[in-house]
């Protein structure tokens, strides 16, 4: 039996998820079994980058606008500057040839990781399965997150 | 030390020597060594980590004007 790895996955900020994509592929790269269970603003990173967000109510319409997410959109958690200081880290980063999100989460799949949309979250926020990558291989709650969970060595919660 | 086969890692950073050796790895028959090559100074403390992990064999790093030549024999 492979070592199992879960991740809570909360912030939808890029230099949080690309932490929480670097942990994974390190983990799967080491032979272990990584499930990635995004929640609440985490969602964000698992979102398409085109096409809009359909969501019934007024109040679900007006977040899912303000909050459109994709691994493209997501802001830094500190020095995002109005997306100035995102385009620098963006910068140093492809200067010292690291991967986007984009191709994190691609190679993540790639070796096996895990993805876990939780529903709660796409129920209250008015996210469709549509609006998320169909990478996404299952959506459940709380009580599958922690089934795997209570079998991992690691876990974080990020 | 003699491999038999050779892994470009200059320039890259983690989580990508890791991944790119777990990939490369995957390609040799057990007993046959793998040559990275990496300037990230964090692999001669993750190169030993990742191979007691996996159960293969560290058999050593060759340091060079902040170029790291790290061996790493497939055991299964």
């Amino acid at each position: 039996m492979p070592e199992k790895v879960t991740l809570a996955v909360f912030s939808g900020e890029l230099d949080k998820a690309l932490a929480a994509f670097n942990i994974a592929i390190g983990a799967a790269s080491s032979g272990m079994e990584v499930s990635m269970f995004f929640t609440f603003w985490g969602l964000n990173i698992i979102k398409k980058n085109r096409g809009s967000i359909k969501s019934r109510g007024i109040m679900r319409k007006m977040l899912n606008f303000m909050n459109r997410g994709g691994p493209k959109r997501l802001p830094l958690s500190r020095f995002h500057m109005f997306g100035l200081g995102k385009w620098m880290m963006g910068k140093l980063m492809r200067d010292a040839k690291s991967p986007s999100l984009e191709e994190m989460i691609a190679l993540a799949k790639e070796m096996g990781v895990k993805f876990m949309g939780c529903t709660t979250s796409m129920g209250i926020m008015g996210i469709t399965r549509e609006a998320l990558i169909p990478e996404v291989d299952s959506y459940c709650g709380v009580a599958t997150y922690l089934s795997e969970a209570r079998e991992a060595k690691v876990n974080l919660f990020i | 030390m003699k491999a038999d086969a050779t892994l470009d890692c200059i320039g890259l950073y983690c989580p990508m020597p890791i991944a790119h050796t777990a990939k490369k790895l995957n390609e040799l028959e057990a007993g046959q060594v793998l040559e990275v090559l990496a300037d990230d100074e964090g692999i001669k403390e993750d190169m030993p980590a990742w191979c007691s992990m996996t159960g293969n064999e560290f058999l050593g790093i060759e340091e060079e004007a902040g170029e790291y030549k790290v061996y790493v024999k497939k055991s299964k």
